[in-house]
């Protein structure tokens, strides 16, 4: 049932990637629990408009979970207390009346803070262009059915593809790792036929460039795993352990 | 090959062999160790076993290769340890959560790997500075000859076992060998299984066995060393 609550916030504020960040309180009443985090904070940017004040720099995009691009930490969480959710798709119901919710970054050295809430993903687009894809190469198209598939390594693979590159795991990381975010990627391509074939290499580049942007050495801690809004399952990470230790006793 | 240790990836993989190799280790030390407490059950006089398991530790042509070997495998395991928690510190950033980490079901252990691991180490001096150094003659002690049964004759030398039993006469000593088995127990709880994760040796059906096989692996260990620190304490 619907209810309306009034909430405090801590919102970190930051001019600018150079400048030194600081929390700012806000109250945001008459906040409905139907409505998306993301609402609230709209409420909360409308307040600050017409107060002429700076609206908070947040990221969202598709506001229905499938493009990665909000982020935001929340009371200690990526995306907030509810499990498997991206923040647009958190209900104002999982608050309380009163409540006061602190809202962070992302905090990681691979993703410096750009203002306020956003922080800069691009190391993730990096490491998908070092080897994140399938060549195409030019000639005839195979008919999509002479090429079988095992309906276990379809799903598996469609499991591993639904990571929407969102950054969560990397904030929940004690070790700012990006191996759940790499190894979905890298396992998505590996398990079918088409993406087998530049597998080794593959490995080899992303992680080569995940190291080299800064990201951390896995512990197999397991945060990632359960921060996640998409599941990505940690069995990912032995995959990519796998592909690029094999890989490297090749050469 | 090429440059594979430069690699995260690599570096980890070290951390996992060298981790491996120490646990294998263990599992020959809890041997010898039981032997402490074997003997009334075996039929040999007190302190027989484990004065003929020294003695072929000391004696056996192999472990002039296993010794530095071991030796090695700390020295690696531990250096890397150092290395991986700086670059992970670093890649974390300086700045914390101030909402703290409210993420559930993260095993303690995995995110405490460091200080167990200066814990392990720190009973490991106490430890070489027990036995080791006494056993192989670099700090006096009296011990006395003693004669034990070894491979179908019968062999002499120094006694150990009493070296053992008197050290853990001390409380408070077998109270440090107590934490220490602890440490080691959950070092292990998370260790084992993330060993073979790293050398990508999992997937959905293996990690929750592997996560029962690390537990198991842990109360062994752990809990062997204990008993048998305890044991020699109060019923020898
Ligand atoms: C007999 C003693 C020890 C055994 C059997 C042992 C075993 C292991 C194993 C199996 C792992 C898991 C490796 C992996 O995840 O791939 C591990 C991780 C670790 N060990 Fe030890 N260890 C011992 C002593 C030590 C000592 C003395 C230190 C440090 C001073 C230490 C520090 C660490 C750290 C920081 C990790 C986590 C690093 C990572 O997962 O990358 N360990 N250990
Ligand atoms: S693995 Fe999960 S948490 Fe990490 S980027 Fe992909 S969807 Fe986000
Ligand atoms: S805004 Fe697209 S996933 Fe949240």
């Amino acid at each position: 049932m619907e209810k309306i609550i009034n909430l405090t916030l801590k919102v970190w504020r930051q001019n600018g990637s150079k400048a030194k960040g600081r929390f700012e309180t806000y109250k945001v009443n008459n906040v409905s629990t139907d409505s998306s985090f993301l609402e609230m904070m709209d409420m909360l940017n409308e307040q600050l408009v017409s107060e002429d004040k700076v609206p908070v720099a947040f990221d969202h995009d598709c506001r229905e979970g499938i493009c990665g691009t909000c982020s935001l930490y929340i009371n200690g969480r990526p995306h907030g207390p509810d499990d498997d959710v991206t923040t647009c798709q958190l209900h104002m119901r999982k608050f309380t009346d009163g409540q006061t919710i602190t809202i962070e970054p992302w905090r990681s050295t691979a993703f410096p803070v750009i203002y306020d809430l956003m922080v800069d993903r691009r190391a993730f687009d990096k490491i998908i262009s070092a080897g994140g894809y399938v060549s195409v190469n030019t000639g005839g198209v195979p008919d999509a059915n002479a090429i079988p598939i095992a309906k276990a390594d379809a799903d598996e693979s469609m499991d591993s593809a639904s990571c929407i590159g969102c950054g969560a795991c990397v904030a929940a990381c004690k070790n700012g790792s990006a191996m759940l975010f790499v190894s979905a990627k890298v396992s998505q391509l590996a398990m079918l036929p088409q993406g087998r074939i530049e597998a080794s290499r593959r490995a080899k580049a992303m992680v080569a460039k995940m190291d080299e942007l800064g990201f951390g050495n896995c512990t197999n801690t397991g945060a990632c795993e359960v921060e996640c809004p998409k599941n990505i399952s940690l069995s990912n990470i032995a995959r990519l352990n796998r592909e690029f230790l094999y890989a490297k006793f090749q050469d | 090959m090429s440059n594979l240790l430069t690699a995260s990836i690599g570096r980890k993989l070290l951390m996992s062999v060298s981790g491996l190799f120490l646990i294998l280790f263990l599992f020959v030390h809890l041997i010898l160790n039981s032997f402490l407490l074997l003997d009334g059950c075996m039929g040999f006089e007190t302190g027989q076993l484990f004065n003929a398991g020294v003695h072929f530790m000391g004696t056996n042509p192999l472990i002039k290769i296993i010794e530095p070997t071991l030796a090695l495998g700390f020295v690696v395991h531990i250096v890397y340890s150092l290395i991986l928690t700086v670059q992970n510190m670093k890649a974390r950033g300086p700045q914390a959560y101030a909402s703290g980490k409210k993420t559930t079901g993260v095993e303690w252990a995995s995110l405490n790997m460091l200080p167990l691991g200066i814990a392990i180490l720190a009973f490991l001096i106490v430890h070489i500075f027990n036995f080791y150094m006494k056993m192989k003659g670099y700090i006096a002690w009296e011990g006395g000859e003693v004669e034990f049964p070894f491979f179908g004759s019968m062999a002499t030398g120094e006694n150990a076992y009493a070296l053992v039993n008197e050290t853990f006469k001390s409380l408070p000593l077998v109270l440090l060998y107590v934490v220490g088995s602890v440490a080691l127990a959950f070092h292990l709880a998370h260790g084992f299984w993330s060993s073979f994760q790293t050398i990508g040796w999992n997937n959905p059906i293996w990690m929750p066995r592997l996560r029962v096989i690390s537990n198991v692996v842990a109360i062994i260990l752990g809990g062997g060393f204990t008993v048998i620190a305890l044991a020699q304490h109060l019923f020898f």
